[in-house]
């Protein structure tokens, strides 16, 4: 279909900026989008009948990363080599 | 409330509920969804994502983008002890949430169930209620029957009592009658006696007692003869 209505895993590599460019870039547009994704990612593997430990396992291992990252500055200074 | 505007016309509405979905995303080694997979499956094959894994922690590790620390250590313990737990104790503890999830579904299919037979008795009731209109008419008849008897009950009454009322009046008046003719009869008799007993002169006392003493005499004669 059209460049506005495909998801982004339809979207080819080249049209990537074009289709950033039609997605609502404003705050509520923003704060929607992360409110559908989230939705989403609990009616898959949240909220279902026989769930097991992938849907929270998911969730922390995001987290970690996410604070690795966020902590990277100081713990670089924790390397073992100098230079890699 | 016009019914101009179509009403309930979307398809999915909030009642009844979709049935949650039985399992959850597929998700490979608890941390990577199966779509990951499958979209490289068709330019890597099977060990393409695996091989991309391994090269991608060697780069971290060699570069030392992720650096190893007393906290990989401790990542390394914690990590062993949750999926040595998850792994023996996971059927176990999925086998009691389904349990305590069965129990609520069967409560409220039993709260359905039970408002179904209920309604569905009074349907039937309502049912048997129809059926006996039916008969309505038959029960009216039955009181017309009842009404027409009394009524005739009643008036047979009634004209037993005027009869017996107009009988009691006319035996009155025939021993009226009666009892006048007998009065008037008595009074006559007594007259006469009275007026024949009066007219009985002496003189035709002597002579009525002297024939009779001859007569007597001829019937003591006639007797002895005999």
């Amino acid at each position: 279909g059209p460049l506005s209505t495909r998801r982004l895993m339809d979207v080819r590599l080249g049209e990537l900026p074009l289709w950033l460019a039609t997605r609502d870039l404003s705050p509520q547009g923003l704060l929607g989008g992360v409110q559908k994704a989230w939705s989403r990612y609990c009616d898959k593997y949240i909220n279902v009948r026989r769930g097991g430990a992938a849907g929270i396992s998911m969730l922390l291992a995001g987290y970690c990363i996410l604070s690795y990252s966020w902590n990277y500055q100081h713990i670089k200074c924790y390397r073992w080599r100098k230079y890699h | 409330l016009h019914a101009a505007r179509p009403l309930h016309t979307s398809q999915q509405r909030l009642a009844p509920l979709p049935p949650l979905p039985e399992k959850g995303g597929e998700v490979r080694h608890g941390l990577i969804p199966e779509e990951f997979f499958q979209f490289l499956y068709p330019k890597t094959g099977v060990t393409g994502p695996y091989v991309l894994g391994t090269g991608l922690l060697l780069y971290f590790l060699s570069k030392e983008i992720y650096v190893i620390n007393h906290e990989t250590v401790a990542a390394a313990c914690i990590l062993s002890v949750i999926i040595y737990g998850v792994k023996k104790y996971g059927a176990d503890v999925a086998a009691f949430a389904d349990k305590l999830n069965e129990e609520k579904v069967a409560k409220a299919s039993e709260v359905k169930n039970e408002a179904i037979k209920a309604l569905e008795t009074a349907i039937e009731e309502e049912k048997k209620e129809q059926w006996r209109v039916e008969g309505r008419s038959y029960l009216f008849d039955a009181k017309r029957n009842n009404i027409a008897m009394l009524l005739e009950a009643n008036y047979r009454e009634r004209l037993l009592t005027v009869y017996n009322e107009v009988k009691k009046r006319l035996d009155y008046q025939v021993a009226l009658q009666n009892l006048k003719r007998q009065k008037e009869l008595d009074h006559m008799v007594q007259w006469v006696e009275k007026n024949v007993v009066q007219s009985i002169t002496p003189q035709q006392q002597k002579e009525s007692i002297a024939k009779c003493i001859l007569d007597l005499k001829a019937l003591s004669k006639s007797a002895q003869v005999a």
